[in-house]
């Protein structure tokens, strides 16, 4: 291990601590610029759809991870990006306009939400966001001139300075790698920069944000407005990924997964956007291996540790006709959550951060060093 | 008018039930500062019970009743004691999406175990309606109002006028304090999650008539009382009744005389504007927070 002394402020903002980092992050990008060539298309697809969810996973952190408000409404502005796009294609706008123009009116109507929750906090601004995100929803399937309704809207292939980039190819991988990572260095930045600063500050404690002199105001309103803008880029992005789009695809229910994707991958962490998103992503694909290949593993295991024939083959039917049960996604998804708040709150990234701890104080480590810590006075009623 | 009158009636009866999910959330939150997302879906689970025991086992209505009543408070402090108990005290994202998982749980378990079809109970009050001069109004959602009327009542006295009523209300001023000054402040939390529970069955069972049982019904119509306990002011028990009743009326009066579509945004719309005017709430008490 490698010990880091800080001398001075600059040691403790820099974007790689130590040589270490460049290293290692080289060799995922180069793996990431690798991988179209190698997996297969199926992969392909789900790996463009990590890059989506872990850029909105990295919105969503802005905002409920570092400026501690809540939002249930993510896929309204999702929603909102994807419907820019798609309307502002008809009209043949070039993809790197509508793009901007997508984030920026996304961004726009972010901070318009963002000046009424101002005054609310906590469970009240979950509550107006979840209020904000049906009232979008219903707006996008009664606004039939704009948005087709419910019938929903056909997006054309992208095209690139004009040249076709169809859904599957390589290059609109490389286009949403391309997004995600600009986020992530681009959040980083933001995170070192005196509104990143703000931003924790409120998070940690609002009063003491203000005297300290942080317009807090203006910061969430802020907050709110970048979060909502690289929504709105990753809206885009899902447009063109799905190709075709809908109102009932922006539910509370996707809004619900991309606090999944940061729940499980640590609120503190840009790492854990990212790992939070592979794991939404790879879990359909888990489920398909359980409901296609695991039972006959089971079998077989089952056959070679002296089982009969006829068990192993009752105990394939019984697991298979588990896992194809409906709702298995969602008993699953249920659990998980709850499990992770339960005894992982740091998420997939804290758990890492544990391990490399252990290793690294090797005979020393105690368990307390990440022990939450539990507050029975403080009322949110009384904030 | 007369449509009026109709349409106030239903909304009302409608609104009782938002109310009484409503009463649940505000009952936990009151005495533990949790926000139950699940609530809804344990009204879900108090119907499915009631449909086994009275519609696929035959048992009489109030019997059936009873049963779901009693098995749901079961239930409330099992959820209580695995989902929550552990992690109180921490911030309340992490509570929210404890019990947001929870809700996904129970439903997805609910569609499996049940199926994801429409589900109706017989209830005494099924087929007869009142009539007033050439005012229709069916029993049950005469029911309903009366049920919720009941249901507060006896809410109010406990709190108010019982030992273990004004243990839940200390230790929901402050937990710590509550526990110092000998209150058993854990099977406290456990006995508001049974009657939180037992109130959504209630809401559950009275709703069956109205609109049917089925796995996602929590979900919808607990994101219609989370507007009417916001607009009551949150950990009001009127409040949230009187909320509830202004929801279904401002939904039902929207389905009513405005044009498709308004029905189901009016009441979030209405809930924007009064978070925006009166952010605590209509009976929500403000307090200023000292440094």
């Amino acid at each position: 291990m490698r010990f880091l002394f800080k001398t001075d402020y600059e040691d403790d903002i820099r974007l790689f601590p130590h040589s270490g980092y460049v290293v290692s992050y080289g060799l995922l990008i180069a793996v990431l610029l690798i991988a179209p060539y190698v997996l297969s298309s199926y992969l392909m697809s789900q790996l463009v759809f990590v890059c989506i969810y872990a850029t909105v996973g990295v919105a969503l952190l802005i905002l409920t991870g570092f400026t501690g408000q809540a939002s249930l409404g993510h896929a309204a502005f999702l929603a909102i990006g994807a419907y820019t796009a798609a309307y502002l294609q008809k009209y043949n706008v070039p993809f790197p306009v509508y793009f901007l123009a997508a984030g920026l009116l996304t961004g726009l109507i972010g901070a318009l939400v963002g000046f009424p929750a101002l005054r609310l906090q906590g469970i009240y601004l979950v509550i107006a966001t979840i209020s904000f995100a049906f009232i979008v929803e219903e707006i996008l399937a009664r606004w039939e001139s704009v948005t087709n309704g419910n019938e929903g809207m056909r997006i054309k292939t992208l095209s690139l300075l004009g040249v076709a980039v169809p859904r599957d190819s390589p290059t609109f991988y490389f286009l949403c790698l391309a997004v995600l990572v600009l986020t992530i260095v681009g959040t980083l930045n933001l995170l070192r920069s005196p509104t990143g600063r703000a931003f924790v500050a409120i998070r940690d404690s609002e009063t003491a944000a203000r005297s300290m002199g942080v317009n807090v105001a203006l910061y969430k309103v802020k907050s709110f407005a970048i979060s909502a803008a690289i929504t709105g880029f990753a809206g885009v992005l899902f447009a063109h990924k799905l190709s075709f789009i809908s109102p009932e695809m922006f539910t509370l229910q996707l809004s619900i997964e991309f606090i999944i994707v940061i729940l499980i991958g640590g609120t503190f962490s840009l790492h854990g956007a990212v790992l939070g998103a592979i794991f939404i992503v790879m879990l359909d694909p888990f489920l398909t291996y359980l409901k296609d290949d695991m039972p006959g593993i089971i079998a077989g295991v089952a056959a070679t540790l002296g089982a009969g024939t006829e068990t192993a083959g009752n105990i394939q039917s019984k697991v298979a006709a588990f896992a194809s049960l409906n709702g298995l996604k969602g008993a699953i998804y249920g659990i998980i959550i709850v499990l992770f708040v339960l005894f992982e709150p740091l998420g997939l990234y804290g758990r890492w951060l544990k391990i490399k701890l252990f290793f690294q104080l090797f005979p020393l480590y105690k368990r307390a060093t990440f022990k939450r810590q539990k507050i029975y006075v403080k009322s949110e009623r009384n904030r | 008018m007369l449509d009026f009158v109709q349409q106030l009636v239903s909304g009302v009866a409608l609104g009782c039930v938002y109310g009484l999910i409503a009463l649940g959330f505000v009952l936990v939150y009151k005495a533990t500062e949790v926000v139950n997302f699940a609530q809804g879906d344990l009204m879900m689970l108090g119907g499915f019970f009631a449909f086994t025991f009275i519609g696929m086992m035959g048992l009489n209505y109030w019997l059936g009743f009873a049963g779901a009543v009693a098995a749901m408070a079961l239930f409330g402090m099992l959820a209580e004691r695995v989902v929550v108990r552990p992690i109180l005290g921490y911030p309340q994202f992490s509570i929210i999406m404890a019990t947001i998982g929870l809700g996904y749980f129970l439903r997805s378990v609910a569609g499996m175990i049940w199926g994801t079809d429409d589900f109706k109970i017989d209830t005494p009050f099924s087929q007869g309606v009142l009539r007033i001069g050439s005012l229709v109004l069916a029993y049950d959602k005469l029911s309903v109002i009366a049920a919720t009327i009941i249901l507060c009542t006896l809410l109010y006295l406990f709190f108010n006028k019982t030992t273990l009523g004004t243990a839940m209300r200390a230790s929901s001023e402050n937990m710590l304090a509550a526990y110092y000054m000998g209150i058993p402040v854990k099977r406290v939390v456990s006995i508001v999650w049974a009657i939180s529970a037992a109130v959504a069955t209630c809401a559950g069972v009275l709703l069956a008539p109205i609109t049917f049982i089925h796995s996602n019904v929590g979900l919808v119509l607990g994101l219609k009382a989370f507007p009417a306990a916001v607009l009551g002011g949150f950990g009001s028990i009127p409040g949230a009744v009187v909320g509830g009743v202004l929801i279904g009326v401002i939904e039902s009066m929207a389905g009513f005389y405005l044009p498709e579509g308004w029905k189901d945004v009016a009441p979030y719309i209405v809930l924007l504007a009064v978070l925006l005017l009166k952010p605590e709430g209509l009976f929500g008490l403000h307090v200023r927070k000292k440094v």
